[in-house]
């Protein structure tokens, strides 16, 4: 999975490309999500408009982002979520947990 | 012309996760000439994906010398997966339900209950020396078992 990180009127957001599948990609969104917070990042958003497919080991780096990220007073947020990757997190509920939003614009207003 | 024959494909790989592509990319090739629509593939390669990780992590500890056994049986319609590692067992009645309330922060424990979702059956098998066989079972044309069949679509 390919990661890039950039800035946005305070919040740090990483575009993710690919698959968040056990191996590889689920490694990379964790050392992506440590390497901002190490960096001072407070409030991360995920952009996973181009994540393709994502697994049950996926969703656990998610929730150990959200997790990291929130333990330390700041907020995580996705946005963009493809059709089948949201379903991936509706059906284990995971949508009444993690801050899921529409767009870019939505994200980036809700941390500013 | 008449559908493809019901066909049976074994494969033995090492318990390395980009085993998983490959078993993956063996199976769109098998359904390939079946006209399986898009979304019922999708739905069981995520459950596929699941088996093959549980059996490479769970079962065999990644321990590259243990063999994951996996055998399609795919027809015009349905297809049935079978993922066989060496490793110890474990009980299915002791997974916890990854929707009770003190699991949804887990970071596991969803992998069993996405292969259920994703496909009409599961089955498990213990062998009296070991190992553990899990059979996925998919109908082709039948109600839709993705994740969209049970919260109402997701768009």
């Amino acid at each position: 999975m390919k990661i890039d990180k950039r800035q946005r009127d305070g919040a740090t957001i990483l575009d993710l490309q690919g698959k968040i599948t056990i191996g590889e990609g689920d490694v990379a969104l964790r050392e992506a999500v440590h390497e901002a917070v190490g960096a001072g990042a407070v409030n991360i958003l995920l952009n996973m408009g181009r994540v393709r497919t994502i697994d049950s080991s996926g969703v656990g780096e998610l929730i150990a982002a959200y997790t990291t990220v929130t333990n330390r007073g700041g907020k995580l947020g996705l946005f963009s979520l493809p059709r089948r990757v949201l379903g991936v997190l509706q059906i284990t509920q995971l949508v009444t947990v993690l801050d899921i939003m529409e767009d870019e614009d939505e994200a980036v207003a809700s941390v500013s | 012309m008449s559908a493809p024959s019901r066909q049976t494909i074994r494969l033995s790989v090492s318990s390395r996760y980009e085993n998983i592509e490959l078993v993956l990319a063996v199976v769109d090739e098998a359904l390939e000439p079946l006209d399986v629509d898009e979304e019922s593939a999708y739905w069981m390669g995520i459950a596929l994906r699941e088996a093959l990780t549980n059996a490479i992590k769970h079962g065999n500890a990644q321990d590259p010398e243990k063999k994951v056994e996996v055998a399609l049986e795919v027809g015009a319609d349905g297809i049935e997966i079978t993922v066989e590692d060496e490793g110890g067992g474990f009980d299915p009645a002791a997974v916890e339900d990854p929707l009770a309330p003190d699991n949804l922060l887990k970071t596991r424990g969803r992998g069993i209950f996405y292969m259920r979702k994703f496909m009409d059956k599961i089955e498990y098998d213990f062998g009296a020396e070991g190992g553990t066989k899990v059979r996925l079972h998919k109908k082709f044309g039948g109600p839709r078992t993705g994740a969209e069949g049970d919260q109402g679509g997701a768009e």
